[in-house]
């Protein structure tokens, strides 16, 4: 039953190498317009020298399990999809921008034809039993993608064997986007 | 002790979303501002009527519910001018979202229509009437008008009511629309709501005070204006208070409105020259009688304007990216 579903992203910061193979492949899967990206790199060092720390993190929407682009839509046109996904209607959509606005992520965009845009999850290619773009393509398979729900998916075995956190965990948007550290 | 070094490279660079927002341009502050423009003008007028027990004798106040409208109207003119999918906005009204502010915002501006109308047609002087008739007449709709009127008349004490209670909506909602949003922590407040319906009010007392006004009724929306640009600066000071002891994105809230980049326009303009000189220019007007025309109710009007400004350019501005 895909109700019960909670699908989530699991990012590997360790393995990235921020080389935006996933930009690219949302950008061609998903025909993201000129100057706009659905999904892009954050490249991150602290500390002091020689002690320092860096990690990449491929991001994007989190899909938030409290999604408050979803809260202040006027229209119903954000909403919460399967498996938790969140998604945008483009029919229903006014290009009001409350959503981007509400947005602690800053992962919605105003798309050139109108609507307002954001990383689906690749949920068309997960429906058709295949993995999101960037998961596909990453070559050093540190993204991962599956069901929450499930006990055994990589996932949820993936955060229960390693340490992980989550973004801004403060928003209380609880965001299943998973990174790990 | 120092902090540990920090280097950030953001690989995204969405325009109108980074390296800030910039999605709200000058529409949605100056139809927030009309918004509680509105409100303040079609309540102090129905206020005023329901504490005296007599309708308004000046033009402008009977009339006050029509000019109410307008600026509405003029409103949700920028409101539409904002929208990316204008083809779509007949979709608001496809929808009623209880947890979004901008659904509720959009269905309230329906219902100021209404009691805006039958208001002012019930303020209408017997000439007026007469003369409202015999043009209703010309296009067969002199039996509308008499229907319209005699409701008008028969549910005024209702709609006066429904006035206040609707323009408090109003004034508050175009508040609670930046208010509720989060992930901004400069307009993360409850305070926004009533401070947006404090400062509808007093821009809606500036502007009736520019119209001509019966002498007694100036007397009165004078007063009321001091006693709203007082709950304004109270209303920002919690506003402040509150950001200055909240978490840390809170006190980055409060830096930006005391010393950071948008203390200087946000003292100067809204704190200085929409409040506080109005308030001495009042209270002078008040003692010695010297009725200061045009200038002050035109500073707190400017005044008004700016504080929407001011909250959408740092509101945008804000974010949790400025906290890794
Ligand atoms: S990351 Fe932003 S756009 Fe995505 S679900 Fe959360 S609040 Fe909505
Ligand atoms: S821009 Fe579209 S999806 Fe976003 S809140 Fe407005 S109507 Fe909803």
């Amino acid at each position: 039953m895909s109700r019960d579903k909670r699908y989530a992203m699991v990012v590997d910061t360790r393995l990235c190498v921020a080389c935006k193979a996933c930009v690219l492949a949302c950008k061609g899967e998903n025909a993201v317009p000129d100057g706009f990206s659905r999904d892009w790199l954050v490249e991150e060092v602290r500390g002091w020298f020689p002690h320092l720390t860096a990690e990449n993190r491929s991001e994007r929407c989190n899909h938030c399990a409290k999604p408050p682009c979803v809260a202040s839509c006027p229209t119903g046109a954000s909403h919460v999809s399967d498996g938790g996904v969140v998604l945008v209607t483009h029919d229903k959509c006014t290009g009001c921008k409350a959503c981007i606005a509400s947005c602690p992520y800053d992962s919605r965009y105003p798309h050139p034809d109108g609507y307002v845009d954001k990383c689906t999850f690749c949920l068309h290619r997960v429906q058709d039993g295949k993995l999101p773009a960037c998961v596909e393509v990453c070559p050093t398979f540190c993204l991962h993608f599956g069901d929450l729900n499930d006990p055994q998916s990589e996932v949820s075995r993936l955060l229960r064997e390693r340490k992980f956190k989550v973004l801004h965990p403060e928003t209380g948007c609880q965001p299943n986007v998973f990174f790990l550290t | 002790m120092n902090d540990a070094m920090l280097e950030i490279v953001h690989g995204r660079a969405n325009a109108q979303i980074d390296p800030s927002l910039q999605v709200w341009g000058w529409e949605i502050p100056v139809y927030l501002f009309l918004g509680g423009l509105a409100a303040g003008v079609l309540i102090l007028p129905a206020l005023l009527e329901l504490l005296s027990g007599k309708k308004p004798k000046s033009m402008a106040l009977r009339l006050a519910p029509w000019l109410s409208a307008v600026l509405l109207s003029l409103g949700m003119g920028a409101l539409f001018l904002d929208l990316s999918y204008k083809l779509h906005v007949y979709r608001f009204y496809l929808a009623f979202e209880a947890t979004s502010p901008m659904s509720w915002g959009s269905w309230i501006l329906l219902l100021v229509y209404p009691v805006a109308l039958l208001l002012g047609l019930g303020g209408l002087t017997d000439d007026e009437r007469q003369r409202l008739g015999a043009f209703a007449g010309k296009y067969r709709l002199a039996s509308l008008v008499t229907w319209a009127l005699g409701h008008a008349d028969a549910l005024r004490r209702p709609l006066l009511w429904a006035a206040v209670i609707v323009g408090a909506g109003l004034g508050i909602y175009t508040g609670i629309l930046l208010g509720a949003m989060a992930a901004r922590p400069q307009w993360n407040s409850a305070i926004l709501g009533p401070l947006f319906l404090t400062s509808g009010l007093s821009t809606g007392a500036a502007l009736l005070l520019l119209l001509r006004l019966d002498e007694h009724e100036r007397h009165v929306v004078v007063r009321w204006d001091v006693g709203a640009i007082l709950a304004e600066l109270v209303l920002i000071a919690v506003l402040l208070v509150g950001f200055a002891t909240g978490d840390r994105t809170s006190q980055h809230a409060f830096w930006h409105l005391t010393s950071g980049p948008w203390a200087a326009p946000f003292w100067s303009l809204v704190v200085v020259t929409g409040l506080g000189v109005p308030l001495a220019l009042e209270a002078i007007e008040i003692r010695r009688r010297l009725p200061l025309a045009m200038l002050t109710p035109i500073l707190v009007l400017i005044g008004g304007l700016s504080l929407r400004f001011v909250l959408m350019i740092s509101g945008q501005a804000s974010s949790f990216r400025e906290f890794p």
